[in-house]
């Protein structure tokens, strides 16, 4: 017989005595020990859930991603106007948005023409003419203040196996951008550009390919090339660029000064794809988002000022704590008191399996959570003990080529008290200095705890079959 | 008196490894009160009442340490024991402990995939443990449950998932067990053969077990159900389940059902099952009408061959100090209101101390008190159990005896115990002890004393 100890050690003393093979579990209170949790635990721990969770994960398991168009927000958003402004994270108001955020939209609405300056900006921004909305909300993700407006080029992202779409807007690169909250002149200009030159030439280059350029595959590549497709995008990058050059060389319009100017751009930023991936991800778990039932995360994003989850049994309910501080390493001249708390949809990527999911893939960029691969790998480890299931496309080499921890279940969340684990780029707290440091984040504990008692809440009564006591046995 | 706490947050250790720390924090130089404890509710609440300043804000994953000395540097010296000792995993901490590279066990889960047990057994506080034991019978173990407060509801719905399960699930409060030759719990080392035993699983299968080896016999398994399971609530579920699995054990020839006087529909089943055509012989002992040690003898086939001991008469307070609750509830049948009968295994008693068959400190404090007249005691031996609790109650049995105390024992255990019956009967008589051979002997001893 072998026995697992759970409780007191004296008992698997008692039972090594006997040459009996004894495992002692290390055990401690589920849930921190809250009753409240634990019975929520309980009334989730049915097969009608356990179901309801195998669907969802069948879903993302087999998601698959394709870059096919790029486009613009005024005519693939439905219901975006001129004064709609989308961001990132859960629904913001004026009020309470960070510096970032306020930068960005600041930015969006000279750029849009509504506003001449920053300060005709602010007034217009807190005057309520304006339409704040989560990008989440309509299928959309942006890094950082995740900014979109109506002029805004997007990429198309469609889930080839389910048929539904994914938006994200292009990648600024470095230094003083919009997303950072940045909003002078040459910031907005340089947005122009992207939104006009470069946007044209990769729609007309993804409409000469057949079939769209497949980001599944792309990420798989580039996982067993160091990257994580979040923090880091190095390898996925010059993939992209790979596979596009060729086909940007031919679209109509694009000539090679213009055509240089671009490939110069796009492969000299080396976070460009963190957008396309932050896409693939939203394309593959928006299409497990209302799944009854059931208890894995579809959505995370922050804001700067609250960080939000959605869960497939809840559909477009938004269950928010604070934005929490980045544990950062960071660039020279800058320190904790010039960073902004947590902000961008960027940890999309987390939620669907990768980025710091996937850190023991990429130990290149270790230094940013402490140093050294041994950790990247017990980071990634532990994730899975808060995942339902292992990525059937996603694999890190390190790890016998084990696919990443997928499917985040908010039960595993509570009971176990692991967070997900989040690598993330830190902007300064104030508009437009631009990105600071890099580093680790977790979601605020009362975002898990608060779904998990919403969905036992939502959950039909026990349906397990009832014997009656005195029935016969 | 001074007067500090020390608060370890997030980290859990069980009851029983707490209560040693405390145990040993009391014994230091100058350390007047110590409390070790997990900061629930329930035991802040008892921390206050104990007089005890509670620090604030505590969640059920703080260890909260609190000490009163005589002075600072006795106080400070205790805290800094307590750390000692608890960064240390409390006082010899169980095997398997460190788990392996990256595979980090979850909370509440089997260490490692690479185990595969065949039975869990759950000792955690009882608001957790039906969730552990659910955990365990899904991946398809058997359980045995030694924690108490577990609710009925509970108990039949886990009970109930056994069944689907087609496992076992003993207990709640479940003491004891044998299964293939393994003692669970605090289980005596007894001689395997060839009867089966299906009890509540207390003192009372322990003492059973213990007899049936003394008269040669041998147990195949002893199965726990839990004091509650004849209960027309419960419904036998785990009786009948228990039943079911010894007319298919090959090892089990003979059958026997001890317990209390069950519910009359579950009396019943109880019978037929036993009644079943092509059933192997049984015995079903309901201990209103008989007691343990006919049990054995009807099990083995075969006389005790023993009477109660000479005793001089007691004259003065009669008091029982008992470790096993059967043992103490056969001794009131014996001697109805003639003495005083303590459980000191009830948990009135085993809040915040642990349990008297480990630790004889309670039972000793009462010995002492104990004037002239008659205190009647049982040594429960085994697995699990105090090493030495008849060298342990040695000098309080002696003063007692000076004191011209009549003090009866007996000792529930086999020469195959870690402790070896015949030398705990021995240092027991040395002190000054009347030994009988049985529990229930013990008690006519007393009986005759008192008469």
């Amino acid at each position: 017989m072998r026995v697992v100890n759970i409780g007191a050690p004296h008992f698997a003393a008692a039972l090594e005595a006997q040459g009996v093979e004894v495992a002692q579990a290390d055990w401690r209170p589920p849930a921190g020990g809250d009753m409240k949790l634990i019975e929520a635990l309980e009334k989730l721990s049915t097969p009608a859930v356990a179901e309801a969770n195998a669907k969802a994960l069948a879903i993302i398991n087999s998601g698959h991603p394709v870059l096919v168009d790029v486009g613009w927000a005024r005519d693939l958003i439905p219901g975006m106007q001129r004064t709609t402004i989308l961001h990132s994270g859960p629904p913001n108001r004026w009020e309470t948005m960070s510096g970032p955020q306020r930068g960005a939209v600041l930015g969006a609405l000279m750029l849009e023409g509504l506003a001449d300056s920053p300060e005709a900006a602010e007034a217009l921004a807190a005057s309520g003419e304006i339409e704040f909305r989560a990008n989440n909300d309509h299928g959309c993700v942006g890094p950082m203040a995740g900014v979109i407006s109506y002029s805004s080029a997007l990429f198309v992202v469609e889930n080839r196996a389910f048929g539904n779409r994914a938006f994200t807007n292009l990648n600024e690169g470095y230094g003083k951008v919009l997303r950072m909250g940045a909003y002078a002149p040459e910031v907005l200009e340089k947005l122009r550009w992207i939104n006009a030159e470069v946007a044209g030439a990769l729609q007309g280059a993804l409409r000469l390919m057949d079939g769209g350029l497949d980001l599944r595959s792309l990420i798989a590549q580039a996982l067993h090339m160091g990257d994580e497709c979040h923090n880091r995008n190095k390898a996925v990058g010059a993939l992209f660029l790979r596979e596009m050059a060729p086909y940007l060389a031919r679209a109509a319009g694009v000539g090679p000064e213009a055509l240089a100017r671009i490939l110069d751009f796009i492969g000299h930023n080396e976070i460009w794809f963190v957008n396309l991936s932050m896409a693939a991800c939203k394309a593959t778990l928006d299409a497990a988002r209302s799944i009854p039932g059931s208890t894995v995360v579809t959505c995370m994003a922050r804001n700067g000022y609250e960080f939000g989850l959605q869960v497939a049994g809840l559909p477009g309910r938004w269950f928010t704590g604070p934005a929490q501080k980045v544990r950062a390493l960071y660039f020279p001249g800058f320190t904790e008191a010039d960073a902004a708390p947590d902000i961008g949809d960027s940890v999309i990527t987390e939620t669907a399996g990768i980025g710091g999911f996937a850190m023991a893939a990429a130990p290149a960029i270790v230094q940013f959570v402490g140093g050294t691969p041994e950790l990247a790998a017990e980071l990634t480890a532990h994730m899975y003990e808060i995942t339902l299931s292992e990525s059937p496309v996603y694999s890190i080499p390190a790890f016998g080529f084990r696919g990443t921890p997928t499917g985040i279940d908010i039960r595993k969340v509570v009971e176990t008290g692991i967070l997900p684990s989040i690598n993330t780029g830190v902007a300064h707290r104030l508009p437009g200095v631009g990105q600071v440091g890099a580093g680790l984040v977790h979601p605020p504990a009362n975002i898990f705890a608060d779904a998990l008692l919403a969905l036992a809440e939502a959950a039909a009564p026990q349906t397990a079959p009832t014997r009656r006591y005195d029935d016969p046995i | 008196m001074r007067e500090r706490a020390w608060v370890w947050s997030g980290r859990y250790f069980d009851s029983v490894t707490l209560m040693a720390v405390s145990a040993k924090l009391r014994a230091q130089p100058g350390v007047e009160r110590a409390a070790v404890m997990m900061g629930t509710p329930m035991n802040l609440a008892q921390l206050g009442e104990a007089g005890f300043a509670v620090p604030e804000g505590l969640a059920p994953t703080d260890v909260v340490v609190t000490v009163a000395g005589t002075s600072e540097e006795a106080v400070e010296a205790a805290l800094a024991e307590a750390k000692r000792a608890l960064e240390g995993g409390g006082l010899g901490a169980g095997p398997g402990r460190a788990p392996g590279p990256g595979r980090a066990p979850g909370p509440g889960r089997a260490p490692g995939p690479a185990f595969r047990a065949d039975l869990a057994m759950i000792s955690v506080p009882g608001e957790y443990a039906p969730r552990e034991a659910r955990l365990a019978l899904e991946q398809g173990l058997d359980v045995m449950l030694f924690s108490n407060n577990v609710s009925v509801a509970d108990e039949v719905r886990l009970k109930r998932l056994a069944l689907e399960q087609g496992r076992l699930l003993m207990g709640p409060d479940c003491g004891t067990a044998i299964l293939d030759g393994v003692g669970l719990g605090f289980a005596n080392a007894v001689r395997r053969g060839s009867i089966g035993i299906v009890a509540a699983s207390g003192t009372g299968a322990q003492e059973l077990s213990c007899l049936i080896d003394r008269l040669g016999g041998g147990v195949s398994q002893l199965i726990g159900v839990g004091g509650r399971d004849l209960s027309d609530a419960v419904g036998g579920l785990m009786t009948l389940a228990a039943i079911e699995r010894l007319q298919a054990d090959p090892a089990t020839e003979k059958i026997v059902v001890v317990s209390k006087p069950p519910g009359h529909s579950v009396a019943e089943r109880t019978a037929a099952a036993l009644e079943a055509p092509g059933g192997k012989p049984y015995v079903l002992c309901l201990l209103d009408r008989f007691s343990l040690d006919e049990a054995a003898e009807a099990a083995v086939g075969r006389p005790l061959d023993a009477a109660p001991p000479p005793v001089p008469k007691a004259a003065g307070r009669a008091l029982g100090l008992f470790s096993g609750g059967t043992l103490c509830s056969q001794a009131r049948q014996v001697l109805g209101d003639r003495a005083e009968l303590i459980d000191l295994g009830d948990d009135r008693f085993t809040r915040g101390r642990p349990h008297p068959m480990i630790d004889p400190s309670y039972r000793i404090a009462l010995l002492e008190q104990a004037g002239a007249g008659l205190v009647l005691l049982d040594v429960v031996l085994g697995y699990g159990a105090h090493p030495d609790m008849a060298g342990a109650l040695a000098p309080a049995i002696r003063g007692a005896a000076a004191r011209g105390c009549v003090v009866v024992a007996s000792v529930t255990g086999t020469e195959g115990d870690p402790q070896v019956r015949s030398q705990q009967v021995a240092a027991l008589r040395e002190a000054g002890a009347v030994v009988a051979e049985t529990a229930r002997l013990a008690a006519l001893a007393a009986k005759e004393a008192l008469a």
